[in-house]
């Protein structure tokens, strides 16, 4: 997922051009409070215009209890994003009065249930409430870390190795899986640092992440090499599959691949491995089957 | 950057760098805007480098809405 300042028209015109899973237009802390008029429309007009194609569009609002939460809502449901990204969400409450504004909004032009909502978490309570964040309404497709108010909230800095975030990461993924929605990652703002950018990327594949948010194009190709399957990975889940397929048409549910035991959960990792293949269009939907 | 003040009629005063192949287009894009908006008196000064026409509509639209104190969005 891509950050773009919603005040930037260039970046808004050019983003899908390199290729993010998804694109997230910001209103919040990217734009000042003098131009948070002046970016909403130019969001707006964006959202109706630009063809961003299959690209995931996301839009981060102001938070409700500001002067701006609901017209930025009014704005981009009209627009037709696909999801909002409510930011600091610390209450299932919260999201509710989300929810409650979005539906008025579709009710209005006609448009009921298209806007899924993500919610941001930024504080040690957002944290603690991740769970009932994550179920609040069947409109959440995801939850996501927003690790430099978190990290300020809980009174620490930001450090390469991330210490400082393991619970709240581990906690956003166990939520996340729970609740069965998605889970991604923070920024990472050190463009000069690759490499501590490509070890953050593979601890959070690791921890269970779905994805993890960007904020520049250069750093698309190393989330994409971290998260794509290697030929290995891929042949290693067909084999899988295949032979699981094999014995369920023989009516067992245990088999060996290689001198290996494979049960449900190993399937269910393989399956996830080819699903990951096919979207990062290593492999077609028809040589996953 | 697009500037408005008071006039009779709408009047659009265009600089822009690409006014030889599309200055017709961005005035036009200008007025039709400004008309949505139910504006019919309006002089206006755009400063333009190339904007896409959705830039074009988000800053004649923001500018009306600054001048007129009239937002397009639910309070």
């Amino acid at each position: 997922m891509m950050f773009v300042p919603g005040n930037n028209p260039g970046m808004m015109a050019d983003a899908h051009i390199y290729g993010p899973d998804s694109i997230m237009l910001d209103l919040e802390d990217s734009v000042t409070m003098a131009e948070k008029d002046a970016a909403r429309l130019l969001v707006y007009n964006a959202l109706k215009t630009i063809d961003y194609g299959t690209t995931e569009m996301v839009v981060r609002i102001n938070p409700l209890n500001t002067p701006y939460g609901k017209k930025d809502v009014e704005a981009v449901v009209k627009a037709g994003v696909d999801v909002i990204r409510m930011p600091k969400t610390e209450t299932a409450d919260e999201v509710r009065e989300l929810e409650e504004a979005i539906l008025q909004v579709e009710t209005e032009i006609g448009r009921v249930g298209e806007t899924k909502i993500m919610a941001a978490i930024e504080s040690a309570l957002g944290i603690v409430n991740a769970y009932a964040i994550a179920t609040a309404s069947p409109r959440m497709m995801g939850i996501a870390l927003g690790a430099e108010d978190y990290s300020a909230n809980l009174k620490t800095n930001r450090t390469p190795g991330g210490a400082e975030l393991l619970l709240a990461r581990e906690q956003i993924v166990v939520a996340a899986r729970a609740a069965g929605i998605c889970c991604f990652d923070t920024v990472y703002s050190n463009l000069d640092d690759m490499e501590t950018f490509r070890k953050e990327v593979e601890l959070i594949k690791t921890l269970g992440f779905d994805g993890k948010s960007i904020i520049n194009p250069r750093q698309i190709e190393v989330v994409n090499s971290v998260f794509t399957p290697t030929e290995k990975e891929i042949n290693k889940a067909r084999a899988v599959v295949a032979a699981i397929r094999e014995a369920q048409a023989k009516g067992s549910g245990v088999i060996a691949v290689n001198g290996k035991m494979v049960d449900r959960p190993v399937v269910l990792r393989a399956e996830r491995t080819i699903a990951l293949a096919v979207a990062a269009g290593v492999i077609s939907e028809e040589e996953a089957l | 950057m697009v500037t408005i003040g008071p006039s009779e009629g709408l009047q659009v005063e265009l600089q822009s760098s690409v006014a030889a192949q599309f200055g017709r287009q961005i005035k036009a894009v200008i007025v039709e805007t400004l008309e949505g908006l139910g504006i019919k008196d309006a002089r206006v000064e755009a400063i333009d480098k190339g904007a896409l026409d959705c830039t074009i509509r988000a800053r004649v639209t923001a500018a009306a809405v600054r001048a007129t104190g009239k937002d397009v969005w639910k309070d």
